[in-house]
């Protein structure tokens, strides 16, 4: 059993641990919850200390037979884009535990029940980014659903069971038509040899061009409903408005990168003749859903679906850059993933402060809450400011290599996307205005600015903002060798530059 | 000059040994005293299972197509599904075993002084018992019967005490009475086509043995209309009875009225034994004209995954919607069927096993939620079980995730398997229609589970009985065997594709 492995299963070990701790002691179940969230951290930074990142290809690689009949593996391993995933989830869980300590307090079920499902939920989420096995991942990436129904619909506000039972339904459609294409790819892999569900191996099948289209959308409608990308999206504004804070940034932050993941991972490496065909039309729908999430983000009362709305745009920007089939926009999309699970969390941290203050989920409810308390609106002001990819912060890197490497290829597309960053800087200025400055609002006088625990959590959130802002290169030297290999495996080549032709 | 048959009774011990059992339970009725009869009749019924069951797996690597003169072939195949009959049979008693859901007199209704009187008078329902029994051997000799005969007399011997059964629940009399009838009445008239069918291909190859009537099939130049005439016919009996549509009108009524133990017996059991006598047929009788009923049942296929799956989100009733997804599964079955290759027998088998544990479980936990005047139908007023009894709802649900394929469960490997059997035989569409209709049965067994979890209770009357501890060893078999088979399906997958074979 190597590190990778036992990152994937330590949280559950801590389940177990969690599942001990006597009910009425809450207190001592989160201490464990966090305790275990920490160590699980820790032992991602021991194991990205260990990665080669000159090397391509999996490391950390380890495989078990499962399900023998139909040669199904444990099989696990990480490249670049796997590890800096991972990094983000591991390092994300702590700081909802931190950042939301009392937001398990009012749900239907019990304190330990909502931790019991955080760690189920980190565990299944490691394991979708490293398993190598298409079955295996196929069974994460639906298994994972399950705690998260459970959050959505046991912790969240308003309508949450329906907000819930919404987002199973959208997900699990999308999970079988998957389930077709993964069977469709295992019978050609038993019809040219012999039956396997290995990345690798399946990666260098020969498949004919038409049977690449239909299987490509299988497993690409399920990953766009998971991003979510324009017109498969609508489950997402009704589960964050349900959701808590913490669960909203482990579904936007992390559960949905496993679809644009999916996309890199699977769609490109297993089907790159589709990736190409189908390229444009994914563009377009991208395109839209910049323009789509930024105007209706624009319009939103609810502070809640205003970030999701964000985030619907942003994942245009995710699709776009890898659609894109550039080094440049594979990376910048590699970065913007990890990027956006960042500010998505610090926008749901402070905005989830604001929100249980105020006890209102209404933008108009706040104003002025900027002299009052300084140190939240600041917070949530440089959240903002990261949602508009201010230069200096490292969503801007990552947007500006996405708009490069679409530029190159796509020139009209990169135009069109950089739409988005002009709106983008509308709907934040506008709720920075609208919530933090102006005459303080009737109800707010009395609001408690951040305390120490809430101090700590949003601390190092925007450190990481920051520093990566100024200094990506250690995320970068990661990412570029995987995105080079992905691409030269599908035989995709970087545009030459106008100037050199 | 008379020879005697050569029979092996060694390798048809196992039904014999039921048989015996069935017999015991009879004597039993007729001269122990009312008071020790619930006392004897469970004992003997449950060990005459148990040990048929040794005796199975004694006997699983023994195959002969001349255990009773060719009329049934004993081989990898019927072992595994009469195992799986008998090991569903088991724990479908201990659910039965619950004696206040049958009628002791016929007439009384409960509560009323009739019935005090009969219970205090010591008369109860304990005919169930040889009754399950009976039924049990034919659900045995069905699914290895070799010629159409025998076939057709296990299918008799099967439905007549299922029909009877179905009559005896305690509450809701007429609703039972009424599906006992229409149970008895379409199972006739199936039956009847099962017949008609059975002579058309006698006139076709002159001969009932299955191996017979493919040989015939096989010989050029000869005109099909009368074997096409007889397996349509033959088809429709079978369908029947596993309630595929059109054919399936009967199962939501039948289902509900019957007594809810009787019912989960009838959905696992019933539908083992009627798949393993259609593998049969199927692929050994027709495999040579698979041209000329395979589309017709890919249709059939087809129509029973969409119509099953849709027809169930508009129930209100637990029992009903549990009878609208066998409907379903019955159509997903089928896609095993028309795979007709040797992966798709696997995985047909290892279904049936996944999908009859789960039904006994689900049926098992229907018979607890009660309020006072009995098993509480109407799926609003399941809201909120969770909060009353989490493991009873964590139990169901997970019964229900299996049956909607989640992931880590028995369900999922069986539709995974059956699904890349049918792939592998070149027919695509059926699996994208499987795989749409499987989203639609997964909103109302979702539906479920958001009412037990996340709705408020609406009365405080609905309430989980304390379940005796049979029925308590009966839902941890059936949970166990769900989650354990969809953690490692190896267990009992290596083992069935070591059996999937037939004799011809």
């Amino acid at each position: 059993m190597n590190i990778l492995t036992f990152t994937i299963l330590f949280p559950l070990v801590g389940t177990l641990a969690v599942f001990w701790v006597p009910q009425r002691n809450s207190r001592l179940v989160k201490m464990v919850a966090l305790g275990t969230s920490l160590i699980t951290a820790a032992l991602s930074i021991a194991m990205a200390a260990k990665y080669h990142s000159g090397k391509t290809g999996f490391q950390f690689v380890e495989s078990h037979s499962w399900f023998k009949a139909f040669n199904v593996n444990y099989a696990v391993g990480i490249d670049g884009l796997g590890l800096v995933l991972i990094l983000l989830t591991t390092l994300l869980v702590p700081i909802v535990v931190v950042g939301g300590w009392n937001e398990s307090e009012n749900g239907r079920w019990s304190v330990k029940t909502y931790y019991l499902l955080v760690l189920v939920l980190e565990s299944s989420l490691i394991g979708a980014f490293a398993a190598t096995d298409v079955f295996l991942f196929y069974v994460i990436f639906e298994a994972m659903l399950i705690p998260v129904y459970f959050l959505i619909g046991g912790f969240g506000r308003g309508d949450r069971a329906a907000a819930a039972l919404k987002f199973l339904i959208y997900s699990l459609f999308g999970g079988l038509l998957m389930l077709a294409a993964v069977i469709g790819i295992f019978v050609i892999s038993l019809h040219q040899g012999s039956g396997t569900f290995d990345l690798t191996t399946l990666s260098h099948l020969s498949i004919s061009h038409q049977t690449q289209d239909w299987l490509f959308l299988g497993f690409f409608i399920a990953f766009a409903i998971k991003a979510p990308l324009f017109p498969f999206h609508t489950w997402l504004p009704g589960a964050a408005k349900s959701a808590t804070p913490g669960t909203s940034i482990l579904v936007l932050g992390v559960l949905d990168k496993v679809g644009t993941y999916g996309m890199i991972r699977f769609c490109m490496v297993l089907f790159p003749d589709a990736t190409k065909t189908f390229a444009p039309y994914i563009i377009t729908l991208a395109l839209i859903s910049i323009i789509y999430g930024a105007f209706l983000a624009i319009g939103q009362k609810d502070l809640n679906s205003l970030i999701a709305f964000t985030s619907i745009s942003h994942f245009g920007f995710i699709v776009l850059g890898i659609f894109s089939m550039t080094s440049q926009g594979l990376s910048g999309a590699t970065l913007y993933m990890v990027n956006h699970g960042v500010s998505t969390a610090a926008l749901f941290l402070a905005g989830g402060w604001m929100i249980s203050r105020r006890q209102s989920t209404q933008v108009d409810d706040f104003g002025g809450v900027q002299r009052i308390t300084p140190v939240m609106a600041w917070s949530f002001f440089i959240a903002g400011l990261s949602a508009l990819a201010l230069p200096g912060l490292s969503t801007f890197v990552s947007e500006f290599l996405v708009l490069i490497g679409t530029f190159t290829r796509y020139p009209l597309a990169g135009v069109i996307a950089t739409l988005g960053i002009v709106l983008a800087a509308l709907y934040v200025l506008y709720l920075v205005q609208r919530a933090l400055h102006g005459p303080v609002k009737a109800g707010n006088e009395e609001m408690r600015d951040l305390n120490l625990r809430e101090k700590l959590a949003i601390a190092p959130v925007i450190a990481g903002l920051i520093f990566f802002g100024f200094y990506p290169k250690p995320m970068l030297n990661v990412v570029n060798p995987t995105t080079t290999s992905i691409l030269s495996h599908s035989s995709i080549v970087d545009p030459t530059p106008l100037a050199g032709k | 000059m008379l020879t005697t048959p050569v029979l092996d009774y060694n390798l048809l011990a196992p039904i014999l040994i039921i048989l015996g059992g069935a017999l015991v339970g009879v004597l039993v009725e007729a001269f122990a005293s009312k008071a020790y009869r619930v006392r004897i009749q469970l004992p003997v019924t449950l060990a005459s299972i148990a040990i048929a069951f040794g005796w199975i797996i004694k006997i699983h690597q023994l195959y002969s197509p001349s255990a009773a003169v060719a009329s049934v072939s004993i081989d990898g195949t019927g072992i595994v599904i009469q195992g799986t009959v008998l090991a569903l049979a088991f724990v479908a008693l201990l659910f039965i075993a619950q004696n206040d859901h049958f009628v002791p007199q016929a007439f009384s209704l409960p509560g009323s002084e009739e019935e005090a009187l009969a219970i205090s008078s010591g008369s109860q329902m304990t005919e169930v018992y040889p009754l399950v029994l009976f039924a049990v051997s034919g659900m045995m000799l069905f699914p290895i019967a070799h010629d159409l005969i025998t076939l057709f007399v296990g299918l008799e011997v099967l439905s007549l005490p299922l029909y009877i059964i179905t009559g005896l629940a305690r509450r809701r009399r007429i609703l039972s009475q009424e599906a006992a009838l229409k149970y008895f009445l379409l199972g006739a008239y199936s039956s009847a086509f099962f017949i008609f069918g059975v002579a058309f291909l006698y006139g076709f190859s002159g001969s009932l043995s299955l191996t017979a009537i493919h040989q015939a099939s096989m010989t050029p130049g000869t005109s099909h209309l009368f074997l096409s005439i007889g397996m349509i016919f033959l088809t429709v009996g079978l369908l029947f009875k596993v309630g595929a549509v059109p054919f399936h009108a009967w199962t939501p009524d039948v289902y509900q009225g019957a007594p809810t133990a009787i019912t989960g017996f009838m959905a696992a059991c019933t539908k083992v034994a009627a798949f393993g006598a259609l593998i049969r047929i199927y692929y050994v009788g027709f495999s040579a004209v698979q041209g000329d009923w395979k589309p017709l049942l890919t249709a059939i296929s087809i129509v029973t995954m969409v119509g099953g799956s849709i027809a169930a989100i508009a129930q209100r009733d637990v029992k009903r919607t549990l009878a609208y997804s066998s409907i379903t599964h019955a159509g997903f079955l089928l896609v095993g069927v028309v795979a007709l290759n040797r992966a798709g027998l696997t995985a047909l088998m290892f279904y049936l096993v996944a999908y009859g544990f789960a039904t006994l479980g689900a049926f098992g936990v229907v018979t607890l939620v009660q309020d006072s005047t009995g098993e509480v139908g109407d799926i609003q007023r399941w809201a909120g079980l969770a909060k009353k009894s989490p493991w009873i709802a964590i139990a169901f649900s997970l019964f229900l995730l299996s049956f909607g394929g989640i992931p880590l469960t028995a369900g999922f490997i069986a539709k995974f398997s059956i699904f890349t059997a049918a792939y592998a035989s070149g027919n695509i569409a059926i699996v994208v229609v499987g795989v749409v209709s499987s989203a639609i049965a997964l909103f109302f067994y979702l539906r479920v589970v958001l009412t037990l979890f996340f709705q408020e209770p609406t009365s405080d009357v609905v309430t989980v009985a304390i379940p005796s501890s049979l029925v308590k060893i009966g839902l941890s078999i059936t949970f166990a065997m769900t989650l354990i088979l969809g953690l490692y399906p190896n267990l009992l997958f290596n083992l069935v594709q070591s059996l999937s074979n037939l004799l011809v």
